[in-house]
């Protein structure tokens, strides 16, 4: 079977098997939750209750604040105990709402249209009001994604099931346990967007996977099931709508529409499913909680803001002492000094390291090894941007293009002085940006 | 303090302790700069072992006073100037290894010395240290002692114990033809018979001696003693079979990327096959281009100098262009320079470019769309 893929790209552990075989195991409601109001991309939410106030599950408790944003609900029922500055996974203090438990589980209502004669302004209109975003990393608001502006007609939808982020295995579990809801998403988006084909994109490594989801599309024309090549980061958007459809996203901050192509996680998927159907909220979602030192590693589905203290606790003590602890994946994810912070709806994962695996080097001189450059999948020259940064050569860092770099990592990971160069990159970038403001 | 910064501390206490923090990725191929510059070390034993082999200990010798005056030269320099002292990277004993190879056996003691000293001193540190210098330390090394001192580094060839020192066994009972075959080293032995006052001399002794002698030399017999590093020769030089072996496991380590010797090597072959006879265009052997890759410092300087990283393009297509351009300096200078071999000169100009071939290489980023 040929797998298809895109040129550069590294090939780290994929540590999957750790927790490839657990199944998703539901996480009762905890005692406390802590809903930051910014998850996604775009203006934060702005709440609307008020400390003392009591919530049922799927309440609303902030609304969008904007156009590009999206409304979160309380994830269990309860009263809410503070709105303040909390520990967020991205590794600062945010605002966010903390919500006691008071009561049993206790839901909004929710309805089982038959939510194939809803229109598709309709379908949205529920998506948007779950506050569903992208659940794979970013968190772009669903809602917005799916309203291309006027002229760009997308025609193809890409389901993202790669997962290539090493230890994660959220997205792999969801394809084998919800894989009918799934193509249901899959088919609302088509509806939504007016898409004639699609894909779904899934690593080499989840050939269970891959044949489970290729049976499913069996008998539909227009939808199909690419099998991917085990590569890193071959999850990343433009990647993989290259190894499905051979198009390029144009570079400079181009999107995906302008292709006709949108792309939407297999998590987001499902949410978008159960907020056509059941006008669901999202408030949960499925989290991998894995490390070489995790006694027993999980895929849990948790409601969103519960704390990853709390997740630990039914993960059985840890083998070694934990050094390191990342919210999201190894590769991309953030290391937060405390288990304080709470699942948002774009925690794909928690992963936790030893002394061993999170050994930490200095930063050395460059020996122009070029090792960054034969797997910079963007093909940039990340060693001479980290340099033209350094000596705030903006000119030249925009030249070898700086603000084309999707921040995988590769270039740092396969660095052997140890060079920072995400971080020299993103400061480039980051300046470009305001720059040219 | 800041609010934050309280809170921040609140959160540690409640929690008892907070988790080191670092920037992303989190995982690495646990790769660093020393244990590159060790494995091209390890790369070079094998040219090392044939090298004491052919010429026995003090092969061994002038290549550990290279070593020795190189570490110890950094150290000092380091010492002097206050910075911490890297040594242990590896990277001087490369170059002490690199400027001892590039002499024969018979070579004073103070010659991989001195040629060390302003490897370090001079190809290096004046430029700021290791990733600063623009050209191979090594090669700039060599270059100060051929220039400076040509009798002691040109004379005194030793043969191996079982061949003449151009490996090139000539049938002709001719003086002149003996004496060349047996005290000169391959390349000059091609490059004297580019001169026609020798190739008269020696065609009037024997009747189409000159074309006798290039098939001689363009022979499988000749090649195979060139290849296996049967001859006279350089330390490190002679054997290419021992250099390819080392470079595979560069390669397979991903320390050397294949285009710059491939590119290099194949322009050579190229350009010999063309250019190579004495009869005008492609009079050549389909032998002689083996004979040009595997003889002199080709094997050395395209498998381990071309591609020192530090003084090499980072571009993909760059390092095809210096590659080429490589090749095409060495045969200008084997066929029409002043010197028998050009390999260390090629590699040492094109060194000088690798800023303007990066310039005018760069890649197109992914999806790239012209400005409009």
């Amino acid at each position: 079977m040929g797998f298809m893929t895109f040129p550069g790209g590294i090939h780290p552990d994929d540590n999957k098997r750790y927790s490839k075989d657990a199944k998703i195991e539901l996480y009762p409601q905890p005692d406390k939750v802590v809903i930051p109001l910014n998850q996604h991309i775009g203006a934060p939410a702005k709440t609307i209750v008020k400390v003392g106030e009591t919530v049922k599950t799927g309440q609303v408790i902030a609304e969008a604040g904007g156009f590009v944003s999206i409304p979160m609900h309380s994830s269990i029922t309860g009263k809410v105990s503070k709105i303040g500055r909390f520990p967020h996974p991205s590794g600062s203090m945010q605002m966010a709402v903390e919500i006691t438990k008071t009561d049993a589980d206790n839901w909004v209502d929710l309805v089982d249209d038959d939510y194939q004669t809803l229109t598709p302004d309709e379908m949205k209109e529920r998506i948007r009001s779950a506050g569903v975003c992208g659940m794979g990393g970013a968190g772009f608001p669903t809602a917005v994604k799916l309203s291309p502006p006027k002229g760009k007609d997308i025609d193809t939808i890409i389901i993202n099931g790669v997962e290539c982020e090493p230890y994660l295995t959220a997205d792999h579990r969801l394809m084998l346990e919800k894989s009918e809801d799934i193509l249901n998403g899959l088919k609302i988006f088509m509806k939504i967007a007016g898409a004639k084909q699609a894909y779904i994109g899934i690593e080499a490594n989840k050939p269970d996977a891959i044949d489970k989801m290729k049976n499913l599309v069996k008998s539909e024309t227009n939808i199909g099931v690419v099998a991917l090549k085990l590569k890193y980061p071959q999850g990343a958007e433009k990647q993989l709508i290259y190894a499905c459809t051979k198009r390029r996203v144009p570079n400079k901050g181009g999107l995906p529409l302008e292709i006709g192509v949108i792309v939407q996680n297999v998590g987001t998927a499902l949410a978008a499913y159960e907020a056509v159907r059941y006008k669901k909220p999202l408030i949960d979602r499925v989290v991998t909680i894995s490390g070489k030192i995790v006694q027993h590693p999980k895929n849990l589905q948790v409601r969103i803001g519960t704390q990853f203290s709390d997740l630990l606790e039914c993960c059985g003590d840890t083998t070694a002492e934990i050094s390191k602890i990342i919210s999201g994946g190894p590769m991309m994810g953030f290391a937060i000094s405390t288990l304080m912070a709470p699942v948002t709806k774009t925690s794909s994962g928690l992963i936790l390291l030893g002394k061993k695996e999170s050994r930490t080097y200095e930063e050395q001189t460059c020996i122009r090894c070029c090792r960054c450059v034969d797997v910079c999948p963007m093909n940039l020259l990340p060693s001479k941007i980290a340099i033209d940064v350094k000596y705030e050569d903006w000119d030249g860092a925009d030249e070898a293009g700086a603000s084309d770099c999707i921040k995988c990592g590769c270039c740092a990971y396969v660095c052997p002085a140890q060079i920072r160069l995400i971080q020299w990159i993103d400061i480039g970038k980051n300046k470009l940006t305001e720059m040219k403001k | 303090m800041s609010n934050n910064e309280k809170k921040l501390k609140q959160v540690g206490q409640n929690n008892q302790d907070l988790y080191s923090v670092t920037v992303s990725p989190h995982m690495s191929e646990y790769r660093s700069v020393k244990s590159v510059m060790w494995n091209v070390v390890f790369a070079l034993l094998p040219a090392l072992i044939v090298g004491i082999y052919l010429f026995g200990m003090r092969a061994l010798l002038l290549t550990v006073y290279g070593v020795i005056a190189a570490v110890l030269c950094e150290a000092l320099i380091q010492k002097l100037r206050k910075q911490p002292i890297t040594v242990n990277d590896g990277s001087a004993v490369i170059t002490g290894m690199l400027v001892a190879f590039n002499f024969h056996a018979a070579a004073p003691w103070w010659i991989p010395v001195l040629g060390s000293i302003f490897a370090i001193a001079i190809g290096k540190h004046v430029f700021g240290g290791l990733g600063h210098n623009p050209m191979n330390p090594a090669l700039l090394g060599r270059v100060f002692l051929v220039a400076s001192f040509p009798t002691y580094t040109a004379a005194g060839w030793i043969p191996t114990l079982r061949n003449s020192i151009s490996g090139i066994t000539s049938n002709m009972d001719i003086p002149a033809v003996t004496d060349l075959v047996s005290s000169a080293t391959p390349l000059a032995v091609i490059k004297s018979l580019r001169d026609p006052s020798f190739v008269n001399n020696i065609n009037e002794a024997f009747p189409n001696a000159s074309q006798i002698l290039m098939d001689e030399a363009a022979s499988l017999p000749t090649i195979q003693n060139l290849f296996w590093g049967n001859i006279g020769g350089c330390i490190g030089e002679v054997s290419a079979a021992a250099l390819l072996l080392g470079a595979l496991w560069l390669a397979w380590k991903r320390i050397i990327e294949w285009r710059i010797p491939t590119f290099f090597i194949l322009t050579v072959f190229v350009l010999t096959f063309i250019f190579g006879g004495i009869d005008g265009l492609f009079s050549a052997s389909i032998l002689l281009p083996f004979f040009h890759i595997f003889a002199g410092g080709l094997m050395l300087g395209a498998l381990y100098m071309a591609t020192d990283m530090v003084t090499s393009p980072l571009t993909k297509k760059g390092r095809i262009v210096f590659g080429i351009g490589c090749g095409f300096m060495t045969v200008v200078i084997r066929f029409v320079g002043g010197y028998p071999e050009g390999v260390t000169f090629a590699i040492l100009l094109m060194n000088l470019i690798v800023p303007l071939i990066d310039k005018h290489t760069r890649p197109k980023p992914f999806g790239f769309v012209p400005d409009k």
